[in-house]
């Protein structure tokens, strides 16, 4: 029983009317785990998180919770799945207490006032049990919600976009809380965002969603490192595919060479923005032109315009505001991802 | 359908077609399976209650044969009617929007010395009903008329026939309803980005052009809507054209019904008048769906148009308005209470059963229309689906029907089928929930708008079920917009006159048929306490319910 996972998903189709919004999706989240689902905005996240939680019905497909299904061959009304939902907006009932709030999804137990004080104390809110929400800062707002869909010990916890109407200063500080809360309580967590940095930094699984379909989960590093698909690829971390020909087991492309075993052809190569370094000056490498610099503080990324019209970009984390003339590049030695025809094809090495 | 949103509904979806409204509460329909039948069961219930007398109607109609119903339909004295109905819609429409959007201007946007005063002054005349206030006219205006006898000793020997005919139900009609229309374009007015306004004058664009062409498109919806209370009140009017002897559909239809006791007549221009009461709203419908959504996020306020010398001419309008709108009936109101004392004893002992007889019916439909607007409201704005539509459109017929059509519906369908119901104030109560059920509907819309259906959805998420959610989430946040549509329920219910008449029991009186009554008969002091009563009884309300919010705008969600 332990090796099921909690949440199951398979083959899943959400439809609105002749839109698609989620498509064929397939996923399955461990116990005790903090999922994330990353992808752009309409990229249907929400619309599977909904499914799971019983909001969406899916025109086809199963879900199952704790081995059970609750969509598919049967339906199970959300009130009935014990799943718990902290939303966008918090979504606290206005006219309760905090305190009620938390009451609210064990209402019908004996030992309500102990679960909801704990709850409280969890989200380290014991002492505003009695304001109303609106008499709460936003992150509390949120910690309360937390401890509101904790309270009833839900077989998993969904979040929908819980940070995104934080304020930016704020945000960090109630997602590193609510990493902890929900380590302390042992609950399985899926959250859906569309911040890469927040997904990658603080779940595990990531599945990375867009245009409906699900296209990889797996671990940030697995997804950061083995993109599953050119999409994945040039979604998370800024990758940059740049095209390559494929010659007696030689890679060449626009900044420099490698070495991959697969057939000859062309093929699209992998560079992120860390992977190019500029270097001294010297006969034969690839120059360009910078024509743009956002300039981060802890670092920057300079656009290069290079002589074939292509530009690139690179992150410079030495750097100074009075540099002229052209800058040579060179990649970084590592294995780098190869996609033919849309798949990954084998690794190219630079040394 | 836009008509959705009930006469006094200023401050809801009614301003913007209902695209955007569903686009603020959620990006996603709700697809959630089923609808609780705890929701659709009293839908369609109400739905029912208030279909079958309709629909009997032209059932009715249909009973003395094709012939005789064409021969109504088709004869010279229908067309006549129809043509002159419709020019007094027309001229209604257009003398309100000649007095609303200037109004609605000068006190949005205009540094009019006293806007705030004026912008509640104007909005004041709402709680006149028509036929209080052609009564006033035809006091004061008549051939012997107040004004008429000040003249005279001041040797004018005649006014300008006005306050009877056309130009008397013109002026009756379009002074009192004219605050529907002004209302819903403040509002739409201070919900205009500011920012529209400045890119249009950035642009390029003069005052008149930049007001032509970037505020008025904009107002559209208001202005459809606005003119359609408006058309849809002349339409329905019975009391004000009765009073000034212009004979419209429903001065027709009464005189049909209880003069001839001819029901067929009675029945088949019931008819006529639905249709075209529906003809405005598809239009209506179709001038607000062809409109674009206003962004309405800003909070700022633009500032204000400096007026200049056209300030004194401001006033004057302003004030002219207001003079004749309420200085004058008030002043008329207050000279025949002071002149008509002498009645004072007897009058009062039965003015205190009659306030009693329109307070209890209007507080029975009152509480009945509350009642049933929840299930509808829910549905539409939470499981909307083709038959939610559906149950829509029906329970806001209502609102479409003049209350004479209501009333002879009813007595059709009880005197064939519910026997036992003729001549009680049962039926009478049922009439006013039928009228005035959308009222209710769309101030429970607006309550539920203000709250996302995502607290419902955490509700359910934390294990509670339909019943539950009613009772521990839905109707605690919901009562506000239950209080409110309810206490507008009240108020027109207390101001209703046709069905009254047609419906009450003999004997029964309400302050409505009391000042009827004494028109009739010229007894104008006999008029002055019901009406003074009707008059407190509703201005407070109103305000607080209408008025206010309005002119405030929603700063309080």
């Amino acid at each position: 029983m332990r090796s099921v996972p909690m949440v199951e998903v398979e083959h899943l189709d959400v439809r609105y009317g002749s839109v698609v919004a989620v498509d064929d999706a397939s996923l399955a989240i461990p116990r005790g785990a903090l999922a994330a689902l990353v992808g752009p905005s309409g990229c249907g996240k929400t619309s599977l998180l909904r499914a799971i939680a019983g909001f969406e019905s899916p025109s086809s497909g199963r879900i199952m919770v704790d081995g059970a299904v609750v969509a598919g061959d049967r339906w199970i009304e959300p009130e009935r799945r014990r799943i718990g939902m902290v939303f966008q907006q918090g979504a606290l009932f206005p006219h309760l207490t905090v305190k009620r709030n938390v009451l609210y999804g064990v209402r019908k137990r004996a030992d309500r006032e102990e679960i909801a004080a704990s709850a409280l104390e969890l989200v380290g809110l014991a002492d505003h049990q009695d304001r109303y929400p609106d008499q709460l800062s936003g992150g509390q707002q949120q910690r309360v919600a937390l401890a509101r869909a904790l309270a009833p010990s839900p077989k998993i916890v969904l979040l929908d976009e819980p940070f995104a109407n934080l304020d930016a200063s704020l945000r960090q500080r109630v997602r590193e809380d609510v990493v902890t809360i929900l380590d302390r309580a042992g609950v399985t967590a899926l959250l859906v965002t569309h911040d890469q940095d927040e997904a990658l930094s603080i779940a595990n699984p990531v599945a990375v969603m867009s245009r409906g379909r699900l296209l990889q989960l797996g671990s940030p590093a697995d997804i950061y490192h083995h993109p599953a698909t050119r999409e994945v690829a040039e979604l998370i971390g800024e990758g940059q595919l740049i095209d390559a020909a494929i010659h007696d087991s030689v890679l060449t492309c626009c900044i420099g060479s490698a070495r991959i075993a697969i057939d000859d052809g062309p093929a699209l190569l992998l560079v992120r923005p860390e992977d190019i370094v500029v270097v001294a000056p010297s006969e034969g490498l690839p120059f360009g032109k910078r024509v743009h610099r956002h300039f981060f503080g802890h670092d920057a990324i300079d656009e290069v315009l290079l002589g074939d019209g292509r530009i690139l970009r690179i992150r410079r984390t030495s750097f100074s505001d009075d540099e002229a003339g052209p800058l040579h590049l060179r990649l970084r030695p590592k294995s780098y991802v190869v996609f033919r025809d849309g798949v990954p094809t084998g690794g190219a090495l630079v040394e | 359908m836009t008509v959705g949103d009930g006469a006094l509904d200023l401050n809801s979806e009614s301003l913007a077609p209902r695209s955007s409204f569903s686009l603020r509460v959620s990006a996603r329909p709700h697809s959630v399976r089923h609808v609780p039948w705890i929701i659709a069961i009293p839908s369609l219930a109400a739905a029912a209650a208030v279909s079958i007398p309709l629909a009997y109607i032209a059932i009715r109609a249909a009973d003395a044969g094709v012939t005789s119903y064409l021969a109504v339909i088709l004869s010279r004295q229908t067309a006549v009617l129809l043509v002159r109905t419709l020019l007094l819609v027309a001229g209604v429409v257009a003398a309100s929007l000649a007095i609303a959007l200037p109004l609605a201007w000068l006190v949005v946007r205009t540094d009019l010395p006293g806007r705030a005063v004026w912008a509640t002054a104007a909005a004041i005349p709402i709680v006149f009903p028509s036929y209080i206030a052609a009564f006033i006219l035809v006091a004061v205006a008549g051939p012997r008329g107040y004004l008429q006898q000040m003249l005279s000793s001041g040797g004018v020997a005649r006014l300008p026939e006005m306050a009877y005919g056309y130009s008397g139900a013109l002026i009756a009609l379009s002074l009192f309803t004219y605050p529907y229309l002004y209302l819903l374009l403040v509002v739409s007015l201070r919900a205009i980005d500011p920012a529209l306004e400045e890119s249009s004058r950035s642009l390029g664009m003069g005052r008149w052009r930049t007001f032509a062409f970037a505020i008025m498109p904009a107002l559209r919806p208001a202005l459809a809507s606005g003119s359609l209370l408006i058309a849809l009140y002349t339409l329905s009017d019975f009391g004000a054209v009765s009073i000034v002897r212009y004979n419209t559909f429903t001065v027709s239809i009464y005189n049909a019904y209880r003069a001839l006791f001819d029901r067929t007549v009675a029945a088949s221009l019931s008819t006529i008048l639905v249709l075209v009461t529906f003809l405005f709203i598809a239009t209506e419908a179709w001038l607000v769906r062809r409109a674009r959504p206003v962004s309405a996020s800003a909070r700022a306020v633009a500032s204000p148009v400096p007026l200049g010398r056209w300030r004194w001419p401001a006033i004057a309008f302003a004030s002219s308005i207001v003079f004749a709108t309420l200085v004058v009936p008030v002043a008329t109101i207050g000279y025949w209470l002071l002149h008509g004392g002498g009645r004072g004893v007897s009058l009062a002992i039965s003015l205190r059963e009659i306030a009693g007889n329109s307070l209890r019916a209007s507080l029975a439909a009152a509480i009945i229309a509350v009642a049933l607007s929840i299930g509808p409201a829910l549905w539409a704005t939470r499981h909307p689906s083709a038959v939610s539509r559906w149950v829509d459109r029906i329970v806001y017929g209502g609102y479409a029907l003049p209350g004479i059509v209501i009333a002879l519906a009813l007595v059709f369908f009880v005197s064939r089928w519910l026997p036992l119901l003729y001549q009680t104030a049962a039926l009478l109560v049922i009439a006013y929930v039928i009228r005035f059920l959308p009222e209710a509907v769309s101030a429970t819309k607006t309550a539920l708008a203000a709250f996302p259906p995502l607290l419902e959805e955490a509700a359910r998420s934390l294990g509670a079920g339909p019943l539950e959610r009613l009772r521990t989430i839905t109707l605690p946040l919901l009562r506000p917009g239950l209080l409110a549509g309810g206490g507008l329920v009240f108020l027109t219910s207390m101001k209703e006159l046709p069905a009254t008449l047609i419906l009450r029991p003999i004997g029964f009186e309400t302050l409505a048929t009391r000042i009827w009554s004494a028109t009739g008969e010229a007894l104008y002091s006999e008029a002055a306490l019901p009406a003074l009563v009707l008059l407190l009884a509703s201005a407070v309300p109103l305000y607080l319910l209408v008025i206010r919010p309005a002119l405030e705008g929603r700063s309080r969600a």
